[in-house]
């Protein structure tokens, strides 16, 4: 599939072992990867990703699995790095949201699951909102945080992309986030976004 | 011989006094109702008198049983069968009593401790008592009381005069000498043959396990049908049905895909959906047969993940060195859970705290919540409507011998505690 849409597939592997020694060894642009892997069939998949990024900051890994658990979400999220991302597997069936979901992480955004997402805002549902953000604010962050883009966003909420523009630069200087290159503020902003509801 | 011991004795005569008078007072009172009692169950009366009666017995015997705890640090089971709270009646209640064995214990041990049991208590203070009083006949309380009575027997020694007097008074000092040194030891000694006669024999205490055992296994296997049936019924009305419309759509497509593509692909888009809600109903049953992070990292963050989850705040603290097995783990999970749902859904707190430990040989586990308490453990106070879950959570503890501690008073807070004997990997 990833083929089909112009990625070049430099490795695919089975366990976690192997998983280790081809992220080490090939260095590729984005790795996509299960939580569950063989041998230990634990969280693998998880540990692997999560020791590459320690031995090179900032990989971008797209993590996939059967379930979605604010736990894991909140210890791939831990280094502020971003490039980043973590799905249901039945995300893939949904071929375009998939490959921009890859193409997302790659470019050092992140790509949260709706599901986690969701986790986050019911509980925060009784909390104070975030920063004084409006709710038409918390629904384009949220969006964000899914690894949309402006125009996606625009039309998901049925808005012009320039009014989604508008909302996000409001985000930016409520969370306090500096004038710099667009994509990082967004990885900043989802980031801040994720870990208050972490915390809460 | 130091103060030390001088202390301990005199402070073991005073225990011996009080056992004795308990023994001698409160053992014997309770037999004489005891055997009246029962004597009058043909004729109706002892039916409404023994209930009440056999209980004061018991609670007589839990004192002794806390006092061999607090001074001679010695633990006696008890081992009474439950009560079923109100349901039995009258004459059911009566049988039920009569036919438990630790009742006729307790009994037995009423005749012991108002014969035996006394006079072994009693004999610290009277070693002082005598000691004393032999003292004194030597310093001169010789003459008023041979002036009374000649000779005055002191024990074995005539005492008649001067001379005799002395002869008491090193007596006196020779059994004062034995009460420093034996009286400590007189106490123990009462609550070692309380001990024996009291606390069931290895037998009853196997009986008495197994009877346990059998209850538990029977919960157990009550649980894992019903658990099954669940699990049974979800599938057959969640996934299977979305596989099945899956099926058919995907079949109308086949037959659509030329003559209609624009419906066909409509159909496709609804295939994918129902294939997306059967992943969804197959997750959520997952979770509730043995949840993914249990299986992929444990206990510790497995609660951790499921504080998350809870609309309230909830702070988890996890000290564990390793991984109970699997069976143990999933117990302790649910158990959690449970006791989880039950402080979100009753106490409306604003804090749950959860600790996780294990000391002792023993996984331990507390839930506590801010929250307005009135938590009941349902096996034990009748069959409230709030207790259902806390009971739950005893009958799936009972499988592995854990056990179940709720202190909740009215207007909070609450805390439910859960032991399981366990080993970690």
């Amino acid at each position: 599939m990833l083929e089909a849409y112009d990625f070049d597939v430099v490795a695919a592997v089975e366990s976690g072992p192997e998983l280790t020694r081809a992220l080490a060894e090939l260095e590729p642009d984005v790795a996509v990867v299960d939580v569950r892997l063989p041998p230990s069939h634990t969280d693998e998949g998880l540990q692997c990703a999560l020791a590459a990024r320690r031995a090179r900051p900032g990989m971008p890994v797209l993590v996939l699995s059967q379930h979605v658990e604010q736990l894991y979400a909140r210890e791939l999220l831990a280094d502020r790095r971003g490039g980043v991302g973590y799905l249901l597997k039945d995300r893939v069936f949904d071929a375009d949201q998939f490959i921009g979901a890859v193409r997302q992480v790659a470019r050092g955004g992140t790509a949260m699951d709706p599901e986690v997402i969701s986790q986050l805002l019911s509980r925060r549902a009784r909390d104070e909102p975030m920063g004084g953000l409006t709710p038409r604010e918390l629904e384009v962050i949220e969006l964000m945080a899914q690894g949309r883009s402006n125009a996606a966003i625009a039309e998901r909420m049925t808005v012009t992309e320039r009014a989604v523009a508008k909302h996000t630069s409001n985000i930016f200087a409520k969370l306090g986030l500096p004038v710099s290159d667009d994509d990082n503020r967004r990885v900043l902003a989802v980031l801040a976004y994720l870990d208050r509801g972490a915390a809460a | 011989m130091n103060m030390t011991n001088i202390r301990e004795a005199v402070v073991a005569a005073g225990r011996g006094f009080a056992l004795a008078l308990l023994g001698l007072i409160g053992s014997v009172v309770l037999l004489v109702l005891a055997v009246v009692s029962v004597a009058l169950i043909p004729i109706g009366v002892g039916l409404f008198t023994t209930p009440p009666v056999l209980r004061l017995v018991r609670a007589h015997a839990a004192r002794r049983r806390l006092l061999a705890a607090q001074w001679s640090g010695r633990r006696i089971t008890a081992g009474h069968r439950p009560l079923p709270p109100g349901a039995a009646g009258l004459a059911g209640r009566c049988s039920l009593m009569l036919r438990d064995p630790a009742t006729w214990r307790d009994l037995q041990w009423l005749l012991v401790d108002m014969s035996a049991g006394a006079a072994l208590a009693l004999l610290a203070p009277w070693l002082i008592v005598q000691g004393l009083f032999g003292v004194l006949l030597a310093a001169g309380l010789w003459s008023p009381v041979v002036a009374a009575e000649d000779p005055y027997w002191f024990l074995f020694v005539p005492v008649g005069g001067r001379g005799t007097a002395g002869l008491a008074g090193l007596l006196g000092l020779a059994l004062l000498a034995l009460a420093v040194k034996v009286n400590p030891a007189l106490v123990r000694a009462h609550f070692r043959l309380t001990g024996a006669v009291l606390q069931p024999d290895r037998e009853g205490r196997l009986e008495e396990r197994i009877e346990r055992l059998t209850e538990s296994r029977h919960d157990a296997l009550d649980t894992s049908a019903a658990e099954l049936r669940r699990i049974e019924r979800d599938l057959h009305d969640g996934a299977q049905a979305r596989l099945v419309a899956m099926g058919m759509h995907l079949g109308t497509v086949e037959a659509l895909i030329e003559k209609d593509p624009a419906r066909a692909r409509e159909l496709i888009a609804r295939a994918r959906e129902s294939s997306a809600e059967a992943l969804t109903e197959l997750r959520d049953l997952v979770r509730g047969i043995h949840p993914p992070v249990l299986a992929e990292r444990g206990l510790g963050d497995a609660v951790r993940a499921l504080a998350l989850r809870l609309p309230v705040d909830a702070e988890v603290t996890v000290e564990l060195s390793g991984r109970a097995e699997a069976p143990v783990e999933s117990a302790a999970y649910f158990a959690v859970s449970e006791a989880l749902a039950n402080a979100v859904k009753h106490a409306d707190a604003d804090l749950i705290r959860v600790d996780l430990s294990h000391t002792g040989g023993s996984l331990r586990i507390t839930v506590a919540d801010d929250g307005r308490g009135g938590a009941v453990a349902g096996s034990r106070a009748g069959s409230g409507l709030a207790g259902t879950g806390l009971a739950g959570i005893e009958r799936r503890l009972g499988t592995f011998d854990g056990v179940l501690a709720v202190s909740s008073p009215e207007g909070g807070p609450t805390m439910v505690s859960m032991e399981i004997p366990c080993e970690l990997f």
